[in-house]
């Protein structure tokens, strides 16, 4: 009988050889939809919980007040001017963006190479993703300036008897940012059914056999539809594999197809990606470490997930390195005066200080997880997390700003400072992002039930199919 | 006593081992309605169940391709057909540029299906089961496995199909009565979701009318700063302490010339000396043969459409002119002939002022020619002239 069924414990073992359990302690199948649905049956969340809660929904507060005053007065309220036309606004797209790329990695490439591990942690990541592509959406949506004509970058008819520019790598953006952020609602919604029947059937309300019951589409777990269901899992995996690498290869054509010295180059698609996946992973890890603690996760998000995260990381981290290096290299190899100015100038004009920030950040800090007893110290990997947010939000800032700073006529250079509302406009989107986020905590099962389930021993049956026929 | 008709036999089972078991026996007897029902995805039962392989993936192809297509189609259509955008002289088509979006949009086409289509063939979602009647099928999405076969089989036998299920492990074996209630939405909601879909295509519609008609009412624009915006006038006032004589236009800044108002040479500059006309080439030109020849060119260029290649004022524009006035479409006076008594008596000063400022019909073409250009124009006029005399 399943509930009889102990897992060896992990210490027994060599690592090396025999990979930790996915799932620690002593867990059957009902003790794990019990973990995961105390959650959100609880009466009353966690007092931690109230805590973040309340200061994310005051800055996002802020970020109400901040939008309003920007589009009632202009954008002149930042500090965006020529030539740095491009401030923090294109700055934040690209970071939340980036942290945006995880969850999809996470839920889909995984997926398809068949790594068991990802079963702990992809529900919470493909949350985050939605979360940081929403806040990502919003910034060029009001770095537009009059955001009551955003929709003439749909090709919708408009009075001007004008169509979009399907040749401009704006309108790429919108096209990938927005199939992202659908087909990431669709992937992370069809995970969810099956558990949010799991929540309506334990439901002991109305209100909750309601919502729960409208949600999960009247799923009972039937093998014809699991049948189905996997079918179009693996299928959207599938598509949204290729999905995650273009979204931010076109984000890169942003700045790679114009002619800008520092912008202009061939390596930006991978360099762009490696770096989304090392910030998506890292800020994974910053949500993850404490909410396993809050909520009680530690058997589902277990040291070997967070093993896996760091080895990810500082593999993510070297690529973002090699890159760095590479367009030095190519800087002085093609032999253009601009091409090596606007590389000297990163690393040692005006922004020298940002530009190693973000070398260390993303460079050298990574390095400690070689030792794995960095990468089973939590503290110390959550702030190594905390430190990778960092780098990777100063990296985008010294591409944007320190390529633009300094432009052909040195008449028109211009030293980039941002204003108090480029500065609560960051903070607030961080309050947007942990204000969905702890609502998602509360109400929704973060770890995928049936998902782990699936990985636990219990669940892969000790017989063979030819054996049933003979019988 | 009426009994109640039966939907369905229902099994528990604890393990994934026993439900295989279950399972493959259930399929070799020849059951055709029936189902398991499982908290996640049993890897194997598939095959033990006898389920064919689904015809999603084609479905989703068909759907993957058609977004493709539909994908180029916009592109094509909006930016080279119905408004072809010219940028840096680029092709109006040119398939590189329009990759990304019908990758987006394959993508996009094929997973909307994959989701959409696999709920559809699922028969989900639905509002009721007959099973959740069931208080133990509540664990069927926790811990339990469930072996369900329907009345509906052409093999069912309510009593021997229990004993059957129960011979092959089951914890326990059940009967699934036929729910009383019917199991779609009611009609006044099917009528209001029907009603509802059909307003939205309301706005849509008058969308479409509002493409296809014309008004002279002035355009609709909520905000209205892209028509009327704050800007400056020439020759009007500004705002009250902008500049202190509150006029928009600026004089001009001491010291600084403006552009094409160099006047260092005056006679070379504006043909006129002391307030008459200059009657040579100014000194500072080097005239030769190179200089006419340049003349010549220009003249041809600049010159000729009206006045003709050899300044009768019979250029192409004057013959075309002539056939639309025939055709009484315009109102033409024949451009100056330039070898007439007229002309060669005017001094090189005022020749050179014409084509600077213009003079009756002609429009002014300092803008087009520089100083030295029209005064070796000049000299070519008066080889004409001379070529004209003999």
């Amino acid at each position: 009988m399943a509930d009889s069924f102990t897992v060896p414990a992990a210490a027994t073992q060599d690592e090396r050889v025999f990979p930790a359990p996915l799932v620690a302690g002593t867990n059957d199948f009902a003790s794990v939809t019990e973990t995961v649905c105390s959650i959100v049956e609880a009466p009353r969340a966690p007092k931690a919980w109230y805590v973040i809660f309340g200061i994310a929904v005051a800055l996002l507060g802020v970020l109400g007040a901040m939008i309003v005053y920007l589009v009632s007065t202009g954008v002149g309220v930042w500090g965006n001017n020529q030539p740095v036309a491009w401030g923090w606004p294109i700055v934040n797209f690209v970071f939340w963006v980036g942290i945006g790329h995880a969850g999809t990695l996470i839920s889909a490439v995984l997926f398809l190479f068949r790594q068991g591990w990802r079963t702990g942690i992809n529900r919470f990541s493909e949350a985050m993703t939605i979360f940081a592509v929403i806040c990502a959406g919003m910034f060029p949506a009001i770095h537009v300036g009059r955001i009551w004509v955003i929709w003439w970058v749909f090709p919708i008819p408009n009075q001007m008897s004008m169509w979009p520019n399907f040749r401009s790598p704006l309108l790429w953006d919108v096209f990938a940012v927005s199939t992202y952020f659908s087909v990431s609602l669709l992937f992370w919604y069809m995970g969810l059914v099956p558990d949010l029947a799991t929540i309506r059937d334990r439901a002991k309300t109305k209100a909750r056999r309601f919502w729960y019951g409208l949600f999960s589409l009247g799923w009972t777990g039937s093998n014809r539809q699991w049948h189905r269901y996997e079918r179009a899992y693996l299928i959207l995996a599938a598509l949204a594999t290729p999905l995650v690498l273009s979204v931010h290869s076109v984000v890169s054509f942003d700045f790679a197809t114009s002619q800008l010295p520092g912008w202009h180059t061939t390596i930006f698609p991978p360099y762009f990606v490696a770096g989304a996946i090392f910030s998506g992973f890292a800020m994974v890890l910053t949500l993850a470490i404490p909410a396993r603690k809050m909520f009680g996760l530690e058997d589902l998000i277990t040291m070997r997930h967070i093993e896996n995260m760091c080895k990810i990381i500082m593999a993510t981290g070297m690529m973002v390195g090699y890159a760095y290096a590479m367009e030095f290299f190519m800087a002085w190899y093609s032999g253009n005066t601009y091409e090596g100015f606007a590389f000297v100038n990163r690393a040692f004009g005006p922004y020298w200080w940002a530009y190693w920030i973000m070398v260390s950040c993303n460079v050298i800090s990574p390095q400690i997880f070689w030792s794995k007893k960095a990468r089973t110290n939590l503290t110390l990997v959550f702030i190594m997390s905390i430190f990778v947010n960092i780098g990777m939000w100063f990296e985008r800032f010294v591409i944007t700003v320190t390529s633009l700073n300094r432009d052909f006529l040195p008449s028109s250079w211009h030293y980039f400072s941002p204003t108090w509302v480029d500065v609560l406009t960051l903070l607030g989107s961080f309050g947007l992002f942990f204000t969905l986020f702890m609502l998602f905590c509360r109400w929704l099962p973060q770890v995928a039930i049936s998902e782990v389930k699936n990985v636990m021993p219990q669940a892969h049956p000790h017989h063979h199919p030819s054996e049933g026929k003979e019988g | 006593m009426e009994e109640r008709k039966l939907h369905s036999v229902m099994a528990e089972f604890t393990d994934v081992n026993s439900l295989m078991a279950a399972a493959e026996r259930v399929r070799d007897a020849g059951f055709r309605k029936w189902d398991c029902h499982t908290p996640f995805p049993v890897h194997g039962l598939d095959d033990a169940m006898g389920v064919k392989m689904t015809r999603l993936p084609w479905i989703v192809l068909a759907m993957g391709l058609t977004g493709c297509g539909l994908g180029l189609l916009l592109q094509w259509w909006t930016n080279a057909y119905d408004y072809p955008y010219i940028i840096s002289g680029k092709p109006v088509w040119a398939i590189p540029a329009n990759i990304p979006i019908t990758f987006e949009v394959t993508v996009l086409f094929s997973a909307f299906t994959a989701f959409f289509a696999m709920w559809i063939m699922n028969d989900l979602p639905r509002w009721f089961s007959p099973l959740s009647r069931k208080k133990n099928f509540a664990r069927a999405t926790d811990d339990r496995f469930f072996v369900v076969i329907e009345a509906a089989d052409p093999q069912f036998d309510g009593v021997r199909t229990a004993e059957f299920l129960n011979g092959l492990g089951a914890a326990s074996v059940e009967e699934v009565e036929m729910p009383d209630e019917p199991t779609r939405l009611p009609a006044r909601y099917r009528h209001l979701l029907f009603t509802l879909a059909m307003a939205m295509l309301v706005p849509l519609a008058m969308i479409y009318n509002a493409q296809h008609k014309t008004s002279t009412e002035p355009r609709v624009h909520l905000v209205k700063d892209m028509d009327k915006q704050a800007r400056f006038r020439p020759q009007g006032e500004t705002l009250a302490g902008l500049f202190a004589d509150g006029r928009m236009s600026r004089p001009r800044i001491e010291g600084t010339v403006g552009r094409g108002m160099l006047r260092e040479d005056e006679g070379l500059e504006t043909g006129m000396e002391g307030g008459e006309y200059v009657t040579a080439v100014p000194s500072a030109l080097q005239v030769d043969e190179d200089f006419v020849r340049r003349g010549q060119e220009r003249f041809g260029i600049y010159c000729a459409p009206c006045h003709g290649f050899t300044g009768k004022g019979d250029g192409l524009v004057h013959q075309r002119a002539l056939q639309l006035a025939a055709e009484g479409n315009a109102q033409w006076v024949q451009p100056t002939d330039l070898s007439s008594a007229l002309v060669v008596d005017q001094a090189d000063g005022r020749l050179y002022e014409t084509i600077r400022m213009g003079r009756n019909t002609m429009p002014a073409y300092a803008s087009a020619i520089p100083v030295e250009d029209r005064w070796a124009i000049v000299l070519y006029v008066r080889a004409l002239q001379r070529a004209a005399a003999q």
